[in-house]
């Protein structure tokens, strides 16, 4: 018998998609059963004050928790996000809720001990109920009460040589996509890159020294699986600046019908034969492509890399072997100005360890933004409080045709005065000589 | 229940602590023919939906197969995904970004058991706990946010919405038969840590009554200066009320400027604008994040407000599957839902989907919104 009546929840357990009604009612079966002597350290039935607390949430059309307090572990001022039921007397396994967010690894790749030797660290010091994984990346223990979160940071650290991602006005977390591990158009290693920075950057993840969150993210090729160019305020975009490497035999195969289009991923569409014409050189965005004579040209020079033709027919057409990263700025979520996506700031450069060249451009960023930056201001709103020009300026970069759209269709340029010659300093009554009040 | 320490001395914080060791090196966690092919992959094939097959320049295979899954799991789920690693894959699994599960097989002939193992379990209640599915051209796992389970400002669930939009759409994740790749998201409040404002269509929560104030409370739980200048509209000043004979400082709110942000919230706790009524959902739609073809987009209102219907908010789902269903009937093969709308023309989408367009949906926030009337006398009666 469930502690809690959860009618409408349990009308959610219906449907093939996974319910995680059900999963959550699971764990608060196993708890009850305790098959394995588990000495709980946060309350037993936690799991069905959850489900509690949610139904009442269905049942008012409103949350129930409070705002975050001040909890934390020793020394970091981040990878904990306090959590209070504002129903603690209904709800007494969640008067406490704590979020503990654990640094995943890069690519979310894992083996399974450790994955349960995890799961028993939180089965016995928290709800048992996580993310898999959180909107950042992070791997998120999802409830705890205040007395164990040091109790858990201590023994992530001690026994499972793992640390805790970042929250508040820090590096966040940062994530990769699968790149070079799976992925045949990853142009660098995310992961080595994503796993470098955030160790180099343990400081910032942990310790809150920003106007505001920061987000680095790590897309291998410009289909950008992980959205860094949208969400992050640092993006890293593999890219190539040399040819599409083509292999003719494979073009003729897909014309002739042999490899499927689109690596496949159309197979259960009515779309009739492959028409590399209307299919291909059609959707060029550059027009930069032609088939004539069973020849595939490409005017690699006019290319913009924006990848439909490699995606089309990956086993013929495959990125430059010059690879390296684009670096665009700026990108967030719509609060507080309106949503923006990222700008590029740095075109190429090489992915080569130490990785110094991306490191000088992120560190000149940081300068810059937390010199200027206002309160809760984020990189992308500075950028445009400031203006593009005023970040060149800052990381002393030089402008180039890349970093626009198109030139300003305005002409109020606001001019330097070393930027014209013989300055801003001039004689009125020399002027007047020649011309009249 | 007794405490049980794990050697963290709390007389002694500092003795023996261990900190900045980052995450786990990624390394350790490769299955055997990703470490020994990484960055030598040659080209890789969807055989069918959920089922990957990659092939790397030295011949190895590695064969994936992706499963959907609540992103909130609990540790007995993430152990059975665990037996099912070692059964099936030596003991390696992944998740991708939009809380897919990935087994990988390096064989061809482990593949078909392994789904039969997948699809073979259900929870208690009936749903799958594994279905394979979710690539290519077809409609992948929903990415979202906390909601009701644990977030303090949200107008939204996240994971029930999910359910009941993954129920409706459970054929396209199953299937590869759209145009293209669909994305759908969910944030649960217009902070969007789910960030959904580049999703082909996007499930937003939001509020639409202006903040509460606890004039009683304000002053003692919050900093005035902070609520003050977390408006985006500067709606907030600081004022002086008075409650029975005491004289507060607190804040005043001008109620027409308000934009629902619910950012003062997050800065003060005593300006609640959480309302059964006042809460619901607004669809966004033709966002992207590629650059395939066109350059990445924002989504767009598409419809100003859907009340919470719980517990499977039906005008939702319905709103979202009418729109899968007319980009499926009308977009070109790999156009994308925004590149779909952009072609016909937004008068034009309104038109296929039956959507109301209302007032609501002409953008009026600062500059942005002139770039977005239509200045041109090009449009479609």
């Amino acid at each position: 018998m469930a502690k809690h009546e959860t009618p409408l929840l349990d009308q959610l357990e219906s449907g093939p998609w996974p319910s995680f009604v059900s999963d959550i009612k699971q764990e608060a079966e196993n708890r009850a059963k305790n098959a394995n002597n588990v000495e709980f350290q946060v309350k037993q039935d936690v799991c069905e004050d959850i489900l509690g607390v949610l139904e009442l949430s269905y049942k008012h059309g409103r949350t129930h928790w409070k705002h975050g307090g001040i909890v934390g572990v020793f020394g970091y001022g981040g990878g904990v996000i306090g959590r209070y039921c504002d129903q603690p007397e209904m709800f007494p396994g969640v008067a406490h809720f704590h979020t503990i967010r654990v640094n995943q690894p890069a690519g979310k790749f894992y083996n399974t001990e450790w994955l349960r030797n995890l799961c028993d660290l939180w089965e016995f010091r928290g709800s048992g109920i996580t993310n898999m994984h959180g909107s950042t990346g992070d791997i998120v223990f999802l409830g705890t009460v205040t007395e164990q979160l040091e109790e858990i940071f201590f023994e992530l650290t001690h026994k499972h040589g793992q640390d805790l991602g970042g929250s508040g006005s820090n590096l966040r977390t940062p994530s990769d996509c699968i790149g070079e591990a799976r992925c045949e158009y990853a142009c660098y290693d995310t992961q080595a890159l994503c796993h470098f920075l955030t160790n180099e950057y343990q400081d910032e993840l942990h310790r809150p020294a920003f106007p505001y969150k920061f987000k680095f993210k790590f897309d291998g090729c410009p289909n950008c699986c992980v959205a860094s160019i949208a969400r992050s305020d640092m993006s890293f975009i593999g890219t190539w600046r040399d040819d599409i490497q083509v292999d003719q035999e494979a073009v003729a195969a897909y014309v002739g019908g042999e490899f499927p289009p689109n690596a496949g991923a159309h197979k259960d569409g009515n779309w009739g034969p492959f028409d590399i014409q209307k299919e291909v050189i059609d959707l060029c965005p550059t027009d930069c492509m032609k088939y004539e004579d069973g020849k595939l040209e490409i005017n690699n020079k006019e290319c913009t890399r924006c990848m439909h033709c490699i995606n089309v027919m990956p086993r013929a057409l495959k990125k430059g072997k010059e690879t390296g990263l684009s670096i665009l700025v700026g990108a967030k979520a719509p609060i507080l100005d309106g949503a923006q996506m990222g700008s590029l700031l740095v075109p190429f450069v090489k992915v080569e360890e130490p990785y110094e060249e991306i490191t000088e451009v992120i560190e000149a960023i940081w300068d810059w933004w937390m010199e200027e930056g206002k309160n809760r201001e984020r990189l992308g709103e500075l950028i445009k409080r400031q203006g593009f020009q005023a970040m060149l300026d800052a990381v002393g970069i030089d402008p180039v045709p890349q970093h626009v759209k198109e030139p300003r269709s305005n002409p109020y340029i606001f001019w330097k005065e070393d930027e014209v010659p013989g300055g801003w300093q001039r004689d009125v009554n020399e002027f007047r000589k020649y011309h009249q009040r | 229940m007794a405490f049980v320490s794990s050697g963290y001395n709390p007389e002694k914080p500092m003795e023996n602590r261990i900190t900045d060791i980052g995450p786990k090196h990624y390394e350790q966690f490769y299955p055997p023919v990703i470490k020994a092919n990484k960055g030598k992959w040659a080209y890789h094939e969807v055989l069918q939906a959920g089922v990957l097959k990659h092939v790397a320049e030295s011949g190895d295979e590695v064969y994936t197969v992706r499963c959907g899954g609540a992103r909130l799991m609990s540790v007995t789920h993430i152990r059975e995904i665990c037996e099912i690693a070692d059964k099936h894959c030596d003991g390696y699994v992944r998740w991708t970004t939009r809380n897919n599960i990935e087994f990988m097989v390096d064989a061809e002939a482990k593949v078909k058991p392994l789904i039969d193992d997948l699809e073979s379990r259900k929870f208690a209640g009936g749903s799958y706990k594994f279905p394979v599915g979710g690539t290519g051209a077809g409609i992948t796992n929903i990415v979202h946010t906390q909601g009701w389970i644990h977030c303090h400002t949200p107008a939204t669930d996240a994971s029930g919405p999910v359910k009941a939009a993954m129920d409706v759409l459970f054929d396209d994740f199953k299937s590869m038969r759209l145009p293209a790749h669909l994305r759908v998201s969910l944030a649960c409040c217009l902070n969007m840590c789910g960030a959904v404002h580049c999703s082909d269509i996007a499930i937003l929560g939001y509020h639409r009554k202006p903040p509460m104030l606890d004039h009683e409370y304000l002053d003692k739980m919050c900093e005035i200066p902070l609520a003050v200048a977390a408006c985006p509209t500067a709606a907030i000043r600081p004022t002086k009320v008075e409650i029975g004979d005491k004289k507060l400082n607190s804040v005043a709110v001008k109620q027409e400027r308000c934009m629902f942000c619910g950012n003062c919230y997050t800065m003060c706790p005593s300006m609640p604008l959480a309302d059964t009524e006042g809460d619901g959902i607004v669809i966004m739609a033709g966002g992207k994040v590629s650059n395939r073809i066109s350059y990445p987009k924002f989504s767009k209102v598409v419809v100003a407000f859907l009340p919470n219907e719980v517990p499977r908010w039906e005008s939702t789902t319905d709103c979202i599957k009418n729109m899968v269903e007319a980009y499926a009937a009308g977009a070109n093969k790999y156009e994308r839902f925004g590149e779909w709308a952009e072609r016909i023309g937004w008068e034009r989408f309104f038109d296929v989907t039956g959507l109301e367009f209302t007032h609501h949906l002409i953008d009026d926030f600062r500059d942005p919104a002139y770039y977005t009337w239509r200045q041109t006398s090009q449009f479609k009666f």
